[in-house]
């Protein structure tokens, strides 16, 4: 089959859309270290891309209904690797995340979510009906749950969170009925949406509210709930309309504008219309990407790609929405523009499974 | 049942991109409504961030003595402040502040709320002074407490020990109660202002202006640039008339005695020194005084706090017969009243006694420069009695007794005359004959203070010049102040020159071997003067409560120097000091002070005239004007030998230089 497989099928629009996106990442990461101790990360940054690039043509020459067909063996050594990080793991910040391997640290929780992304994409694409019974739904939740709580348990809820939209976007395209969706909804936003629209909505009291985010990541947020959130709103609201000099960047007002916060940064010197052209290249990705579930060449297929395109959505929503104010801080950076070489890799290794499942669209 | 190859349904993935359009519409609206509706909020929000106002403090104006000496100095000192344009919640970290700085959580909060209706940019001053634990309190804490800040101050160093206390005043931080007074509406909470004496006197002078200095900061608070800057206005520095050669001379004579030393120059009323005794350290209270030892000062019986020089209104004994023999002499009967002393005298059914009587002698025959020189009671009684209480209210006052004097300090006394007028107003009583005979020798109702007989006796030797006694010089204040204008009114007040003659002769013979303080006598100094012995109960009660400190009389002395053309008068009160010879040994060194200074000085001398008959040491008199213009006052000086042994002068005064 993989003789019919060419570059000239390889999704080389979404690529440029994507580099573009890593090519204001960088642009803001060296605006906004420049004057730091983290000077010069813009260059890893960079080395991280091409390397994610490289990753990416990897990723795309492996035909994706083979790992489909291991896929049982993947997500054994993705728990086994969880497990692992719990018994050898190294505690930085409070939390267990990292397993050393020869001299290098890994994070076992991000190419987990890979694993999962195939195995929700194999579990619902083999569905002999319809329409999702209870049984399947609940098949499909406990192989996103076990390994969620395993990373919750480390404690890191905001990767924790990124493995919902995966068993949720699963769950949706298998067939998911009404009355399920409404009650699982019900409970989910009852449940967990109260507990994190708070700084908006105030049902929580200050401390309790406090102790919420500080268990999210304590190391986040010294100063005080709430700080650091309202400096990033007012970096991004002083960005106008055109965009400003970036004092709350540049003075260090903004926590980690390389990282986690680099779009309020981004919004603080280039204003809405550079925050606004950055959310529709995101959203033109998005779309590229959904356009490319369509074209699969099989429910599978589909179902990788939407995930995908799950996971990439749901971390623009909260990192946009912790920046302006709507999420509580919960450590999520933004794929491709944030400085950091797990995020980038994964971005790029889902990207690949993106274009692998593309090139093959026409074979069959 | 569909197949491994069946598609996904196309109506969920358009649903999906639905969502996720909601998703960024949301987001953006989110973007729209920070950066382009509230954008102006946020960027002041931002500017706020990264601008700290940091004010510059000024420094207050030096005081300085007649010759440019240092009395009152700065030094530079920190204090504590809160920046309240930061965005912390400042009484939430009232508690670990005040445990910081050792001092009170809720003196904190209270500072919080005083200062909530100012401008955001006024810090609050949390501590003045601070110690260097404090300061590396705040230095280790300033990533947990951005809004704690110190800057330079410029603290009052005032002289040790009390020197000068009174005079000088203190400074303290503006009350609540100040800045509800319209006067004081320019001063903002947190000023250190004048409380008392020149420093409240003149607190417009040398208060400076604070400036401000905007700072560019980054999250921690560092500086990271400069914006601006208000330069501060530094404070004027004040030249007092005082002499602190003299001042020195003066606290040294009232060390730990109750009472008061005012030397004054009788041609311009500018006051060389002043002392007051018990005194106070203002040092003390340039930090913050503690309640306890403010009440100790301020219930302690001898008043450490009063300025006696001008707040003690007491009875002023025998020297009052000095305004009485210029009372009787312009009503044309001192001169020709020749009275017997017995010891005592008969008036109106009450036998009155001279003081000699208990010393059991009499006085025999006595006119007025006997009167004056030996102090008999029994010659003033007549004479009161013959001008009796209008007359003499008149003359007093026209000395300038009973009111205030106008000196350039707040909170003078006025003293009181007595008179009918007075007495129907005050007691709705009429006025008893009997009651004028006390007043004669300055007992009964008449009150003065120390600043008051050295002007009314200044006038009397000075011809009849009446002055308005000061502490700056008008000249060395900035033109338009208006407050100094009257310093240099005169009054002129009638007084016969033969009468002057007469009465400045008897009171050069004061410390003769024939006056009342002989013990005080200087050699080689010429000074003409009159004890005073004031009682605080009469002769006669006092007899009966022998060696009762609280009874003890008050002493006074007013003397100055030369008799002719005088260059200084002293009055010196001495509280419970017995008798008047032991004021006027106090009141004759500032005087040997001052004399001595001027002899190592250089003087235009005159040559002696070469006329017969005596010279009077210091001044020339001119009588060829019988109205007795003081014009024809003509200061000339003869040369004198001056002492081998030289008393060193100060650079500054004590605990300053």
């Amino acid at each position: 089959m993989s003789r019919y497989v060419s570059y000239r099928d390889f999704d080389w629009i979404l690529l440029g859309f994507v580099l573009l996106i890593c090519g204001l990442g960088v642009m803001e990461i060296h605006s906004a270290t420049v004057h730091t101790k983290f000077a010069g990360a813009h260059i890893k940054q960079i080395y991280w891309v091409v390397g994610g690039v490289g990753m990416m043509f990897l990723m795309s020459l492996v035909n994706y209904q083979a790992l489909l067909d291991q896929i049982h063996w993947f997500y054994i050594a993705g728990i086994a690797s969880l497990m692992a990080v719990m018994v050898f793991g190294t505690r930085a910040l409070g939390a267990k995340r990292w397993i050393k391997i020869g001299g290098s640290h890994f994070q076992p929780s991000e190419w987990v979510k890979l694993i999962l992304i195939l195995a929700v994409a194999k579990y619902f694409s083999e569905m002999r009906q319809r329409e999702l019974s209870w049984s399947d739904f609940i098949k499909g939740g406990a192989m996103v749950g076990v390994p969620m709580l395993m990373v919750l348990a480390q404690p890191d809820l905001g990767t924790a969170l990124t493995y919902v939209p995966i068993a949720v976007m699963g769950v949706f395209l298998g067939g998911l009925q009404w009355k399920q969706g409404l009650s699982v909804a019900l409970v989910i936003i009852v449940g967990i949406g109260a507990v994190f629209m708070v700084p908006r909505i105030h049902v929580l009291k200050g401390y309790q509210k406090q102790r919420l985010t500080s268990f999210i990541d304590p190391s986040l947020d010294p100063k005080g709930s709430g700080y650091q959130v309202e400096q990033s709103e007012i970096a991004v609201g002083s960005g106008g309309l055109w965009g400003g000099k970036g004092s709350q960047t540049h003075g260090a007002f903004l926590p980690v504008p390389q990282t986690d916060f680099i779009f309020a940064a981004f919004s603080e010197e280039h204003g809405f219309v550079g925050a606004l052209g950055v959310l529709l290249l995101y959203f033109i990705v998005l779309m590229r990407l959904t356009q490319n579930a369509q074209t699969a060449p099989d429910r599978a297929g589909t179902f990788v790609v939407m995930g995908v395109v799950a996971v990439l959505s749901f971390h623009i929503l909260v990192n946009v929405g912790m920046v302006v104010g709507f999420m509580p801080v919960t450590g999520i950076p933004l794929p491709l523009m944030s400085y950091g070489g797990s995020s980038v890799l994964f971005m790029f290794l889902a990207l690949g499974m993106v274009m692998n499942v593309r090139m093959r669209r026409f074979v069959n | 049942m569909f197949g491994r190859d069946e598609k996904v349904s196309g109506i969920r993935l358009t649903a999906a991109q639905y969502i996720i359009l909601g998703i960024f519409l949301v987001l953006a609206y989110r973007l729209w409504q920070l950066q382009v509706m509230r954008s102006d909020y946020y960027a002041l929000a931002a500017e706020k961030n990264r601008i700290r106002n940091v004010p510059v403090l000024a420094p207050r104006g030096k005081i300085l003595d007649r010759y440019g000496r240092t009395i009152v100095d700065n030094y530079p000192s920190f204090t504590a402040l809160l920046l309240r344009d930061s965005s912390r919640d400042l009484n939430a970290d009232a508690d670990l502040i005040a445990q910081g700085l050792h001092l009170d959580p809720n003196e904190v909060r209270a500072r919080i709320r005083r200062f909530a209706t100012m401008p955001q940019y006024q810090p609050i001053f949390l501590k003045e002074d601070i110690t260097p634990d404090d300061l590396q309190f705040i230095e280790s804490h300033r990533n947990e407490l951005p809004e704690l800040d110190t800057i330079m101050s410029h603290r009052r160093l005032y002289p040790r020990n009390g020197f000068m206390a009174h005079l000088i005043g203190y400074v303290g931080e503006v009350s609540e109660d100040m800045l509800n007074q319209p006067q004081f509406e320019l001063y903002n909470p947190g000023d250190v202002v004048g409380k008392s004496g020149v420093e409240l006197q003149y607190n417009d002078l040398l208060m400076g202006r604070n400036g401000s200095r905007q700072a560019l900061v980054d999250s921690h608070g560092r500086e990271v640039g400069r914006l601006g800057e208000t330069e501060a206005i530094p404070g004027r520095p004040l030249k007092l008339t005082i002499d602190i050669d003299l001042q020195i001379a003066a606290e040294e004579q009232l060390q730990g005695k109750n009472g008061a030393i005012v030397a004054m120059d009788p041609h311009t009323g500018e006051i060389l020194a002043m002392a007051s005794g018990p005194t106070f350290d203002p040092n003390d209270f340039a930090v913050r005084v503690s309640r306890t030892d403010w009440s100790k000062l301020v219930n302690d019986p001898d008043k450490p706090m009063l300025n006696k020089a001008i707040q003690a209104q007491l009875a002023p004994g025998s020297t009052f017969k000095i305004i009485m023999s210029m009372a009787g002499w312009q009503e044309g009967i001192a001169q020709n009243l020749h009275v017997h002393c017995n010891g005592s005298a008969d008036f109106y059914g009450r036998n009155s006694k001279c003081w000699v009587f208990f010393e059991h002698r009499t006085h025999g025959d006595v006119d007025l420069t006997k009167a004056i020189y030996q102090s008999c009671d029994v010659f003033f009684y007549t004479l009161a009695d013959k001008l009796g209480i209008n007359k003499i209210a008149k003359h007093a006052t026209d000395l300038g007794l009973g009111q205030k004097t106008g000196i350039d300090l707040p909170q003078e006394a006025s003293g009181l005359v007595p008179s009918e007028e007075w007495k129907l107003k005050t007691f709705r009583q009429k006025w008893y004959a009997g009651e004028t005979i006390f007043v004669g020798i300055g007992q009964g109702a008449v009150t003065v203070t120390p600043i008051q007989l050295a002007r009314a006796i200044s006038a009397i030797a000075m011809g009849g010049k009446l002055v308005v006694p000061h502490v700056t010089n008008p000249v060395d204040l900035p033109p338009n102040y208006v407050d100094a204008a009257h310093y240099l009114d005169v009054k002129n007040v009638a007084i016969d020159p033969e009468g002057w003659n007469v009465i400045t002769d008897a009171m050069d013979r004061v410390l003769l071997p024939e006056g009342t303080a002989p013990s005080a006598h200087i050699a080689g100094i010429d000074i003409a003067g009159k004890t005073g012995s004031a009682q605080v109960v009469s002769l006669e009660n006092r007899a009966k409560h022998k060696n009762d400190a609280d009874l003890a009389q008050n002493g006074w002395f007013v003397g100055f120097t030369p008799k002719r053309n005088p260059d200084i008068v002293v009055c010196a009160l001495f509280q419970g000091g017995e008798h008047g010879r032991l004021a006027a040994r106090l009141a004759t060194q500032v005087i040997k002070a001052y004399v001595e200074k001027q002899r190592r000085t250089p003087q235009k001398m005159v040559e002696k005239p070469k006329t017969d008959g005596t010279v009077d040491i210091g001044g020339l008199w001119n009588d060829s004007e019988p109205g007795g213009s003081t014009d024809a006052l003509r200061a000339g000086r003869v040369a004198i030998d001056l002492p081998k042994k030289r008393m060193p002068l100060a650079t500054a005064a004590p605990g300053v230089n």
